[in-house]
């Protein structure tokens, strides 16, 4: 008999895993580090491999030399790339793909006004800026996360991107959970390992629960991205945005706890999660947008009965 | 992922909308909470409407006199009955969810024949002998001692937690039959009939000033051999297939009421202008966002559910952590929006959030849950 089934297809689960063998072959803890010390500079050879993957143009009608896949698949794929810390502008670009040409090919970057104002990440490498034409000038600026190179704009051209916000936010909310569970598996992986009092710390329930709480938050949240690419719903969008951004800072700041003092340090993988995460918490829908958004939508509901 | 409902299930809905439309003018008033008969009574004629109408035991296999229906059909009913202010399964819950479940997976083809059709029609109320007052979450450790005496088991010891104790016809009750055992082998589970001599009910008052709950003290009460179900000393096990029916579908229809609340919420604070307060109103908004989630992630354990033949997993410890702590903040939240008339008992809201103090604890206490997630979800070693 069949029925509502939420679990992922037997396709969806072989592209899941497809990417995750792409990225881990292409893109493993060596290459995040390579990219650390060139301080977020984008490696277009891999670029172009991520757009042959198909990541870009993953959504793009297959007459049109796309996938044909659709948002439940682009979260599949956008998780994947959150969980291996994959930088540069994934989302503006996949959403370029059949506007801007090279897109969909991956040989051009393509970035946007995502983050509410006249700062912009990777404008050093983009080709186009989102629905701003033509490429706006800016000047550097130091950045709090080493893997996303910041600009300031001389004008902000946030105009643009309305357009895209709910899809933005939505696989921006993708890569948010694929980092949370992510920092699930590290804060685990590290509490088994390390001992202290003779015992692993994992054995400790101060420790055990934190642990706990971060898989309890990553998995809502996961639930919540899923079905929102289902329905594409403003409101389910909004939502899974919130609780993503929620696991995945959190996540990364439980992590670090559990990791002590080596989590504090330059040389774990930890603070990357964290900064990253901070960087998509602020991109495309904040915690106070998405707030404001599903109040309105509840009152809305409320006044309708 | 798919979440469209096949013609059936729509249909399914409808009828099942209709069917709610036209019965539930007919019931009659809502007895007083502290009416026990009463409320029996009410609860069970519910119950009787909902078995002659081919709804009773939905999820039941049909070998067991139940219906057979998927678990989608089983969500679509808790949703659909919770929207339409249907009454709460009440006096039903240990017979529908936990002893009848039990008895059906694990009962002898006689003891189904007795104890599963009055359960669906409305006949007989069941409770739950399992907590006592040294064996809460460390439910292992339980003393109550049953010692066999022919085709009987003297069982002698007490309960705790006890719902509808007062009127129930049967317990499940678990005993240890075999003291020198290591812990987990020595229990059975026993029908107990509640009005077996040597059996004191005293009801047990909660900080919300209603007696929900009762301890049962039994004093060499006898139970026949035949009321065992499962073999002597693997009550453990048998309990097990039960606890985790508790955690697969026991909040299903109250997350769709706490979105019911929400939205009621919203109105009333709109009505008296603490809408304008942002905090108040983005943590509504979030509550919205979380609440809306946690559906999602009831279909999900649904679905999950639908593949591994009905008994839900560990992904009800999940939805157990999140949702009890988003229950406890709603409450929280509409004290905020009624100001100081939250101090009011009168509020409707103000005993709902006394009782959602219990979510935390009850069916599992956080700490206990969060053990679960972390050993048997992600691997983590025991303490010691």
């Amino acid at each position: 008999m069949s029925a509502v089934d939420f679990r992922l297809t037997q396709d969806q689960r072989d592209l899941r895993a497809g990417v995750r063998d792409l990225l881990a072959g292409r893109y493993g803890r060596e290459a995040l580090r390579a990219s650390v010390e060139a301080d977020g500079a984008l490696d277009r050879d891999l670029w172009r491999e991520l757009g042959a993957a198909g990541l870009f143009a993953l959504r793009l009608a297959e007459s049109g030399g796309g996938v044909g896949l659709g948002l439940p698949e682009a979260v599949l794929v956008f998780e994947e790339a959150g969980r291996a810390l994959l930088p540069g502008p994934l989302v503006a670009t996949h959403l370029a793909a059949g506007t801007v040409p090279g897109a969909a090919e991956g040989t051009a970057v393509v970035t946007a006004f995502d983050l509410d104002g006249p700062l912009v990440a990777h404008l050093g490498d983009a080709d186009a800026v989102l629905g701003a034409d033509p490429l706006p000038a800016g000047t550097p600026v130091r950045s709090a996360d080493p893997l996303t190179p910041l600009w300031r704009a001389e004008a902000a051209g946030g105009a643009g991107v309305e357009a895209y916000r709910e899809e933005g936010a939505l696989l921006t909310a993708a890569l948010q959970v694929g980092s949370a569970l992510r920092t699930v598996e590290l804060a685990v992986r590290y509490a088994g390992e390390r001992e202290q009092f003779g015992q692993p710390i994992g054995a400790f329930q101060a420790v055990k629960h934190l642990c706990a709480d971060m898989l309890v938050r990553a998995e809502v949240a996961r639930t919540a991205v899923y079905a929102a690419a289902v329905t594409a719903d403003g409101a389910e969008i909004a939502a899974a945005k919130l609780l993503a951004d929620g696991a995945a800072v959190r996540g990364a700041r439980d992590c670090l706890q559990v990791h002590g003092g080596m989590g504090f340090t330059w040389e774990a993988d930890v603070h990357l999660h964290l900064k990253r995460a901070w960087v998509r918490a602020r991109q495309w829908r904040t915690a106070a947008g998405a707030e404001e958004l599903l109040a309105e939508r509840l009152l809305e509901e409320a006044v309708a009965g | 992922m798919d979440l469209t409902y096949t013609e059936e299930e729509r249909d399914f809905r409808a009828r099942l909308r209709e069917w709610l439309g036209k019965t539930l003018p007919e019931l009659p008033a809502r007895p007083s909470p502290d009416d026990w008969p009463g409320r029996r009574a009410y609860d069970l004629g519910w119950q009787r409407r909902l078995h002659d109408a081919g709804y009773a035991g939905l999820h039941w296999p049909v070998d067991a006199g139940g219906r057979g229906a998927t678990p989608t059909q089983h969500l679509i009913f808790l949703e659909e009955t919770e929207r339409a202010g249907a009454p709460y399964v009440g006096a039903n819950f240990v017979g529908l969810l936990h002893a009848g479940p039990t008895i059906a997976a694990e009962g002898t083809a006689e003891q189904r024949a007795r104890w599963l059709p009055p359960v669906l029609r409305g006949d007989e109320v069941w409770c739950q002998g399992f907590s006592e007052p040294g064996a809460g979450s460390d439910l292992a450790s339980l003393r109550t001692r049953a010692v066999r005496d022919g085709d009987a088991y003297v069982v002698t010891g007490s309960k705790i937690w006890t719902s509808h104790a007062e009127v129930a016809d049967w317990c499940e009750l678990l005993v240890r039959t075999d003291p020198q055992a290591p812990r987990h082998r020595g229990i059975s589970w026993l029908a107990l009939p509640m009005d077996a001599p040597g059996i004191t009910v005293r009801p047990l008052r909660t900080l919300a000033g209603s007696a929900e709950f009762a301890e049962v003290f039994l004093d060499e009460v006898r139970v026949p051999v035949a009321n065992r179900v499962g073999a002597e000393n693997d009550g453990w096990r048998v309990t097990m297939v039960t606890l985790s029916f508790e955690r697969g579908t026991a909040f299903v229809g109250e997350v769709v009421a706490c979105r019911r609340t929400l939205t009621r919420l919203a109105r009333t604070a709109q009505a008296n202008g603490r809408w304008d307060d942002p905090v108040l109103r983005r943590t509504l908004g979030r509550l919205h966002g979380e609440f809306g989630a946690l559906w999602r992630l009831t279909q999900w354990n649904v679905s999950e559910a639908q593949r591994s033949g009905g008994i839900p997993g560990t992904g009800g410890s999940v939805f157990k952590l999140a949702y009890s702590h988003a229950r406890q903040e709603l409450y929280d939240v509409a004290a905020e929006v009624l100001g100081a008339d939250s101090l009011s008992l009168e509020e409707e809201w103000t005993l709902d959030r006394l009782s959602s103090l219990s979510y935390t604890i009850a069916a599992g206490t956080s700490q206990i849950q969060r053990n679960i997630v972390a050993e048997r979800i992600l691997g983590l070693p025991k303490g010691r």
